[in-house]
């Protein structure tokens, strides 16, 4: 930990004690779960270097950029539309909030029977332990989930928090209540600035977030190869990092972890043998460092080869159409790009149900793990759909609720192996 | 275990150690094959070797072993409750575990047990013997023993609170059954099963007579012992792999 690090922590007004026992923790945790793996593709130094210094560099960076004038943008969420933040001159950053570490911190004000994401995130904010909180200028909250949408109000208290409003149903009529929230959106981040956008800037943003999509996009095809050529933990942590990483960097790093899993594939090489069962995970996201579900996974002989999920699929499928236009038309396109993500928060989402049998198939797999936070009840009641969908088409399914504590880690083990048992 | 008949048996509670609790077992007996089950295999495995199957797997190959035409398992164990749909052939179809906390499992009825001031083997036939029954809302161990303690103190006699308490678990348990769509037969096994009172609500509340072996706690121990063996147990493939590696290895 450099004197650097720390000065700029005290700046910030990091809780130093609390973030040192955080940072203490995740070393040993990233030694067990990641840097312990055979095979990993070189490509993943970078991404262990950003892990490593995860509160270091990129924090700088963001501070350097705020230092200048510029503004940081908190979220939360992939209906959060990046690109009228980038088009803005502003950074977006997507939050963690995946860590035990600040859910009982979060428990002093928020109820127990909250999910843990929610929790999570507060908890960073309330014990000051998030330097990338800390940062930013705004917070951009969403309405996901009725759980988030009354914490945001009490975050609010803490730091400014803009709530965007998603709608919860597909009608002709919900999409111009949402058009209408992008444009509102975008005011919010022009006054924020004091930057305009133009059509010009918002055509370059769009481009720039559509390339990150492509190259995520890239490296979930490369996990359709068998012999799977990269580790479904490996590849969860780089959709990770690419939420909170520069994108331009994100894209280079990516690439070139992607031409090295393509010789992989090539030579016929692979983390896992080539019968080892495919595993789609379905469901709740995973924000960094949660790392559960694909740990005990693919230390019980399985892997992880796609996420139909915020932090996978639903995050890069979709690209925002690029023929440009003027700022509304383009906002129009952002707004319809944004309205295909195939979130439980709306009802009904048989779209979602399609996206999981395809993706399956498209992916061969053996089985999917439906993923649900405990008091996650959009997945949750999703996931009797989900199972049946499944049913139908024969592909086996084994529902998991948890959250990101460690005590039913011997429960999770005894049905992931018999999972496999099942499906091998 | 051999040739089907069980040799040696013994049943000891896990401990704080359960590595040297296996270590101890394992001394002075000799085998020809070894398995390991149930929470803490992954941990007893990479030390005294042997296989490892999960317990959902034991208990199928267990349960099909002792009855032939079982397609559903019930076991309320200690520390989970589980049910397992198994096809024509014996092999696990899909399973369902209680998520993350001890209602519907021994544990629960273990500190009921202790609230009432009975021991677990004589909870059973207390609740069988009530006249009357007082409803039990909640399930969460923690918030029932304190519903519990609310009604000793209103009077209840305990018999009845006890009737609660099983149909209160017997409702959780038929639920978890009838989302997998059980099929008969039905054998109860696991610890709990020992609880005649939770057998015979089980089977009214699910229409079906439910079958318990004798010594139902050790239907897993059974199968990872028959899986050990090797032989014609119509288990899932990974078990017949399982017993294949065995016997060339």
């Amino acid at each position: 930990m450099t004197t650097d690090n720390v000065q700029m922590w005290t700046e910030l007004g990091i809780d130093l004690e609390r973030h040192d026992t955080l940072l203490n923790a995740l070393g040993p945790i990233y030694q067990d779960i990641y840097l312990s793996q055979k095979n990993r593709p070189e490509g993943m130094g970078f991404f262990d270097f950003v892990v490593g210094d995860i509160h270091g560099i990129r924090v700088h960076e963001l501070r350097k950029h705020a230092i200048e004038g510029n503004k940081v943008v908190a979220t939360y969420c992939v209906f959060v539309p990046e690109e009228i933040v980038w088009a803005a001159d502003a950074i977006p950053v997507g939050l963690c909030a995946g860590t035990q570490f600040s859910v009982p911190i979060a428990e002093e004000v928020l109820p127990r029977n909250t999910c843990a994401l929610i929790k999570s995130s507060f908890g960073f904010k309330l014990g000051r332990i998030c330097p990338y909180v800390q940062t930013s200028h705004l917070i951009v909250g969403e309405t996901t989930c009725d759980g988030k949408k009354k914490m945001f109000e009490i975050l609010g208290e803490y730091q400014p928090v803009y709530v965007i409003e998603v709608p919860n149903k597909k009608t002709d009529f919900s999409r111009k209540l949402w058009l209408s929230e992008v444009i509102a959106f975008k005011g919010v981040i022009e006054r924020l600035t004091g930057n305009g956008i133009t059509a010009d800037k918002l055509s370059q943003a769009t481009k720039l977030v559509n390339e990150r999509r492509r190259t995520l996009q890239r490296l979930s095809n490369l996990r359709k190869a068998r012999p799977v050529p990269i580790s479904g933990k490996d590849a969860l942590l780089v959709t990770q990092v690419s939420f909170y990483d520069d994108a331009t960097r994100c894209i280079q790093q990516v690439n070139a972890l992607c031409d090295e899993v393509e010789s992989r594939v090539t030579a016929g090489e692979g983390v896992f043998p080539a019968d080892a069962p495919r595993i789609l995970i379905s469901g709740s996201p995973m924000a960094i460092p949660n790392w559960k579900l694909h740990h005990i996974l693919e230390t019980a002989g399985a892997v992880v080869v796609c996420e139909e999920s915020c932090i996978g699929t639903r995050n890069f499928s979709d690209l925002v159409s690029e023929n440009g236009g003027t700022v509304e038309e383009q906002l129009g396109a952002i707004a319809e790009r944004y309205m295909n993500i195939h979130c439980a928060c709306f009802t009904p989402n048989d779209e979602r149900l399609d996206d999981i049998v395809r993706l399956a198939k498209e992916y061969q797999v053996d089985g999917v793990v439906h993923y649900n936070l405990q008091f996650c009840h959009t997945y949750a009641n999703e996931a009797v759909k989900v199972e049946r969908a499944l049913e139908k088409e024969g592909i086996p399914l084994l529902r998991i609720e948890t959250d990101y504590s460690d005590e039913d880690v011997g429960q999770l083990r005894t049905r992931v192996d018999a999972f496999l048992e099942m499906i091998r | 275990m051999f040739d089907g008949s069980i040799l040696d048996l013994a049943i000891l509670e896990t401990g704080v150690n359960p590595l040297r609790r296996c270590q101890q077992l394992l001394t002075d007996r000799s085998y020809e094959g070894l398995v390991v089950t149930g929470y803490g295999r992954h941990l007893v495995a990479p030390t005294i070797g042997g296989r490892v199957v999960s317990e959902i797997g034991a208990y199928a190959v267990g349960a099909r072993y002792l009855y032939p035409d079982c397609r559903t398992v019930i076991d309320v164990g200690g520390q989970d409750s589980k049910v397992i749909l198994l096809s024509d052939e014996g092999e696990v179809q899909k399973f369902e575990m209680n998520d993350r906390c001890a209602a519907g499992t021994g544990k629960f009825l273990e500190v009921m047990a202790n609230t009432l001031e009975v021991g677990i083997e004589e909870l059973g036939d207390l609740a069988l013997s009530a006249s009357k029954v007082v409803q039990i809302n909640s399930l969460c161990t923690v918030f029932a023993e304190s519903e519990v303690v609310s009604l000793i103190a209103r009077g209840e006699e305990s018999s009845a609170i006890a009737l609660g308490l099983h149909q209160a678990i017997a409702t959780r348990v038929a639920g978890m059954v009838r989302r997998i769509r059980p099929k008969e037969r039905v054998v109860f096994a696991g610890g709990a099963a020992l609880n005649r009172c939770l057998h015979q609500l089980i089977s009214e509340k699910l229409g079906i007579e439910v079958t318990v072996p004798h010594k139902p706690q050790i239907v897993g121990a059974i199968g990872a012992a028959l899986v050990a063996r090797g032989g014609e147990v119509g288990g899932g493939q990974v078990i017949r792999e399982t017993v294949n590696t065995l016997m060339s290895t």
